[in-house]
């Protein structure tokens, strides 16, 4: 690790004000993600602001019926919460199908949303990578690119977003709360989060420098039934290849409506509104699914290794479309 | 010499001293080794950091480095060694403590970040002489082969077992509003954060399933 100094934070504008006066300093917060990053020198920050012990960490119900979720709350503890569980079992779902026990009990909301892409070559600093050094090209265009994204990527970088809670949120229109250096605060929608990686794949999210996530705001739930479904290489503790984050709402073998977001396959999590608009369109909720999961993928392509998750992704919209409507599939 | 000094020498500078000493036919001290000079830090106050936390119920102050991983900390400055050193990335367990009765990778937190932590250990768990009740069931059931990941698989099992108490739902479980059947398949989610390289699992769910059954946690 590259030295650097250490500091404890009291609140959050403070915190982000001693970040954004040192364009060399980071925020920690769980550290699951960055102190495995500083370990292989892929993150060098000279001096840590500890936003771990902020009063961010509370969840409470909001007056439009949704839910306000500090940045600091634990993953274990956003997963286990009854109101979670109960109007947001998407979100619970999400939280329990990502890392081991160990590593929720760590991670935060915040840092969920911002943790890096686990593509081999951004971690690995003997090999050229877009994202980790700019300008130095993508390793994974033509090397073993079987977790990478098969939609929304550019040459300058293949990578995919790890993160399943995101997806989640995603689903359930959250929007992300933030305090920037100079105290002014902004609420960014969570579809509006991340950056395409063809605007330069260094910069992964819209935040600017020394900018806090201090909560995340979830609004009422959606009406339907929530199913989130992942696949992956091994039945627990492993990043999604594909992962389906849906809503249904359907009454008597009829759709009418919902929600579809996809985790694994791209930069970031990935909605598509002419997806969400063909369920219900279609008589035979089957046909709906099928029309969705095209909407979804349209544009979709591999790099080789890859090209599986196109069938995989469709095949688990229609799957996890189909679990949620209560129809057999 | 406080426990921090004692590990202030690496084991080279040991080694290299010892050579030395026995090339020479001379007496040396570790003390008298020049200190590992602190890396200059532009901006820096201080190089050290002091954090206070308690570790197995004992109150302690440790001046560190703030790259010392709270596994360092435990491991190299307390001699607590029975937190082991796996992968050190968060991937194999080995390491998993418990701060305020919750399991985490230790190997993944930084030790100036517990200032105030109640910190618990595999040798705060139990002694050989007085067991905890899941050290008691892993020797009954043979639930390790090398020993390597045991340490992290008691102290992650006792504390998984708190939180299934607390109604936490795992992966597996089949419905988020009702109380959690602690079935293999449960116990074996759970745990899916502590690899066995041996592959005990087998005796470590039994184990596991034994400890809970007994209510002695």
């Amino acid at each position: 690790m590259t030295p650097f100094t250490y500091e404890r934070a009291i609140d959050a504008a403070a915190a982000a004000r001693a970040v954004a006066e040192r364009p060399d300093a980071a925020f920690i917060a769980g550290g699951t993600n960055l102190v495995d990053l500083m370990k292989l020198g892929v993150a060098r920050p000279k001096h840590l602001v500890d936003v771990s012990r902020l009063k961010l960490d509370t969840i409470a119900e909001s007056e439009d019926g949704g839910l306000f979720i500090g940045a600091q709350v634990k993953n274990s503890a956003l997963a286990a919460d009854a109101r979670v569980r109960g109007a947001y079992p998407l979100l619970s779902r999400a939280l329990l199908a990502g890392a081991s026990g160990q590593l929720r009990n760590a991670a935060s909301t915040g840092g969920n949303l911002l943790q890096r892409t686990r593509c081999p070559y951004f971690t690995n600093t003997a090999t050229p990578c877009n994202k980790r050094s700019p300008g130095s090209g993508c390793s994974a265009l033509g090397g073993f690119n079987r977790i990478h994204a098969v939609l929304g990527a550019s040459d300058a970088c293949i990578a995919t977003h790890p993160s399943d809670m995101a997806v989640a949120m995603t689903a359930l229109d959250a929007q992300v709360r933030t305090v920037t250096g100079d105290g002014a605060t902004r609420e960014i929608p969570m579809s509006g989060l991340y950056r395409d990686p063809a605007q330069g794949p260094e910069a992964e999210t819209v935040l600017t420098h020394g900018e806090l996530i201090t909560a995340v705001r979830l609004p009422p739930p959606p009406p339907g039934r929530q199913v989130y479904r992942k696949v992956r290489d091994r039945a627990s503790y492993a990043f999604a290849l594909v992962s389906v984050a849906a809503v249904v709402d359907a009454r008597d073998g009829q759709v009418l409506g919902g929600r579809l977001a996809l985790g694994g396959v791209a930069h970031k999590p990935w909605r598509v509104s002419e997806a969400e608009q063909t369920l219900g369109a279609e008589s035979r909720p089957e046909a709906s699914f099928a029309a969705a999961a095209d909407a979804a993928l349209k544009g979709a392509h591999g790099y080789g290794a890859n090209d599986f998750k196109i069938d995989l992704a469709k095949r688990t919209i229609r799957r996890t479309l189909a679990d949620a409507a209560g129809v057999s599939s | 010499m406080t426990e921090t000094d004692f590990l202030r020498l690496s084991r080279r500078e040991v080694l290299e001293a010892s050579v030395a000493a026995a090339a020479l036919g001379v007496c040396t001290s570790a003390a008298a080794a020049p200190p590992e000079a602190a890396p200059a830090l532009e901006g820096a106050a201080q190089p050290t950091f002091e954090v206070r936390f308690t570790v197995n119920g004992t109150p302690k102050t440790l001046s560190l480095d703030p790259r010392t991983t709270l596994l360092d900390a435990l491991r190299e400055h307390l001699h607590l060694t029975g937190s082991k050193k796996g992968c050190d990335h968060g991937q194999c367990g080995a390491c998993t403590v418990m701060v305020g009765g919750q399991r985490i990778n230790s190997c993944l937190t930084l030790a100036v970040m517990h200032e105030g932590d109640e910190v618990t250990t595999i040798e705060g768990l139990g002694a050989a002489a007085d067991l905890h009740p899941m050290q008691a069931a892993f020797l009954r059931h043979d639930g390790f082969q090398c020993g390597y990941c045991t340490p992290g698989q008691i102290c992650s099992s006792v504390a998984m077992l708190k939180e299934v108490e607390a109604g936490w739902p795992s992966h597996v479980t089949e419905d988020l509003g009702i109380a959690i059947d602690l079935t293999d398949a449960e116990i074996r989610e759970r745990m899916s954060g502590n690899l066995c390289r041996c592959a005990a699992y087998p005796n470590i769910v039994a184990a596991i399933r034994d400890a809970s059954e007994g209510g002695a946690l």
